[in-house]
């Protein structure tokens, strides 16, 4: 990721500048292309549960957002009713409304932009954007993650499915582990307090109890109950103190500070962002 | 799911995750900026990853079960303590399940 360049020189030379610039651009293809490339297990993994090419590459052009992506097509193998299905997707893509709160103020797009801007507000290139020291770095890591990821995720989709039936069987290949390493990868960065680790050990009990006795989909949505059953029930314990600022998370994300950390950046983002205005 | 289901689903998802996208991106912000709220936001991939994780490495349509993929699960989750890039973890929970299933 971005190598911390001393913070607070106001003036660059040309050279430093576009040393700088570079160095962006080269984090920006890093995590696009290898992100991208994952796009291949999604369309293996998607031909798998029994959708169509058009209908995989339909979900990688227009959802553009790995984990709901992964979650909609897992739910279909599973046999859940599309509502559960699409509730389950819909629910994960929360968390991109509050990188676009924050990636707004940072990238300052000018309104018309904007609804281009959107199907690219995801993970990554939130990662990469927060990662970044000014506005004109932060937009150069935007848009070149977006761009590559884009590209890269849609073209490798369309491999994966066509691939999927020249692989035959992908269980065989272990290509049914790539959905849930791709959530397992997700969810550890974001493990970082005793309140995150209680609300996934509590969504695991409840997501594998339920499987057996409710219908496809279903039970994740149940498992979502874990967040503000842990919240509530540490409200209660701390006598209904604010919980917000405690612990790591509360940790505020200034815009400008070089984050050592992207995945810190990604995760704190969506819980801190006191200095924001 | 028939295809006028999947298309229904698909269509759902598509339009939803759109619009939640552009709302982070348009909302005046301090809408969305109450504590509670950003607490909640910040937990709920939590509990979702984690329930998926869990139910895309152990259930089999209704069914709780072992088998090679929590080998390949448990792989990824020790390349992810080492610090294995993205794209590495994915690999190994793939070739160490194929590994896993090649051996039973």
């Amino acid at each position: 990721m971005a190598v911390p360049l001393p913070s607070g020189r106001p003036e660059e030379t040309v050279t430093e500048r576009r040393r700088a610039d570079r160095a962006v651009v080269r984090d920006a293809l890093g995590v696009g292309v290898a992100v991208g490339l994952s796009g291949f297990a999604f369309g293996v993994t998607a031909a798998g549960a029994g959708l169509s090419m058009l209908q995989s590459c339909a979900l990688s052009l227009l959802v553009f957002t790995g984990a709901s992506q992964f979650a909609l097509v897992g739910a279909v193998a599973a046999g859940g009713t599309p509502l559960a299905a699409a509730a389950g997707a819909l629910f994960l893509g929360v968390r991109n409304a509050f990188y676009g709160l924050r990636l707004s103020s940072l990238l300052q797009l000018p309104a018309p932009l904007r609804p281009l801007a959107a199907q690219w507000v995801i993970d990554e290139t939130s990662v990469v954007t927060f990662a970044q020291r000014d506005r004109r770095r932060a937009r150069i890591g935007f848009f070149v993650t977006g761009a590559t990821l884009y590209v890269l995720w849609n073209l490798s989709t369309l491999l994966g499915v066509a691939g999927a039936s020249a692989l035959g069987d992908t269980a065989a290949w272990g290509l049914d582990a790539a959905g849930p390493a791709v959530f397992l990868a997700l969810l550890a960065p974001m493990l970082r307090t005793g309140q995150e680790r209680a609300t996934a050990v509590l969504a695991v009990l409840l997501g594998l109890v339920l499987v057996p006795v409710l219908p496809g989909g279903v039970p994740v949505l149940i498992a979502a109950l874990a967040a503000p059953v842990v919240l509530l029930c540490q409200r209660a314990r701390t006598g209904g103190a604010p919980v917000a600022g405690s612990g790591a998370n509360g940790a505020a994300v200034r815009p400008w500070t070089v984050e050592p950390d992207a995945a810190d950046a990604a995760d704190r983002a969506a819980c801190g962002r006191e200095e924001e205005r | 799911m028939s295809s006028t289901a999947l298309w229904i689903a698909i269509g759902a998802t598509a339009v939803g995750c759109y619009l939640i996208k552009l709302l982070g991106l348009s909302v005046p912000s301090g809408v969305l900026e109450r504590p509670m709220v950003r607490r909640l936001s910040a937990l709920l991939p939590v509990a979702l990853l984690a329930a998926l994780t869990a139910q895309q490495t152990l259930s089999e349509g209704t069914r709780i079960v072992l088998d090679a993929r929590a080998a390949g699960l448990a792989a990824a989750a020790v390349a992810l303590l080492l610090r294995a890039p993205f794209l590495v973890v994915v690999a190994v929970a793939v070739l160490a399940t194929a590994g896993a299933r090649a051996l039973l």
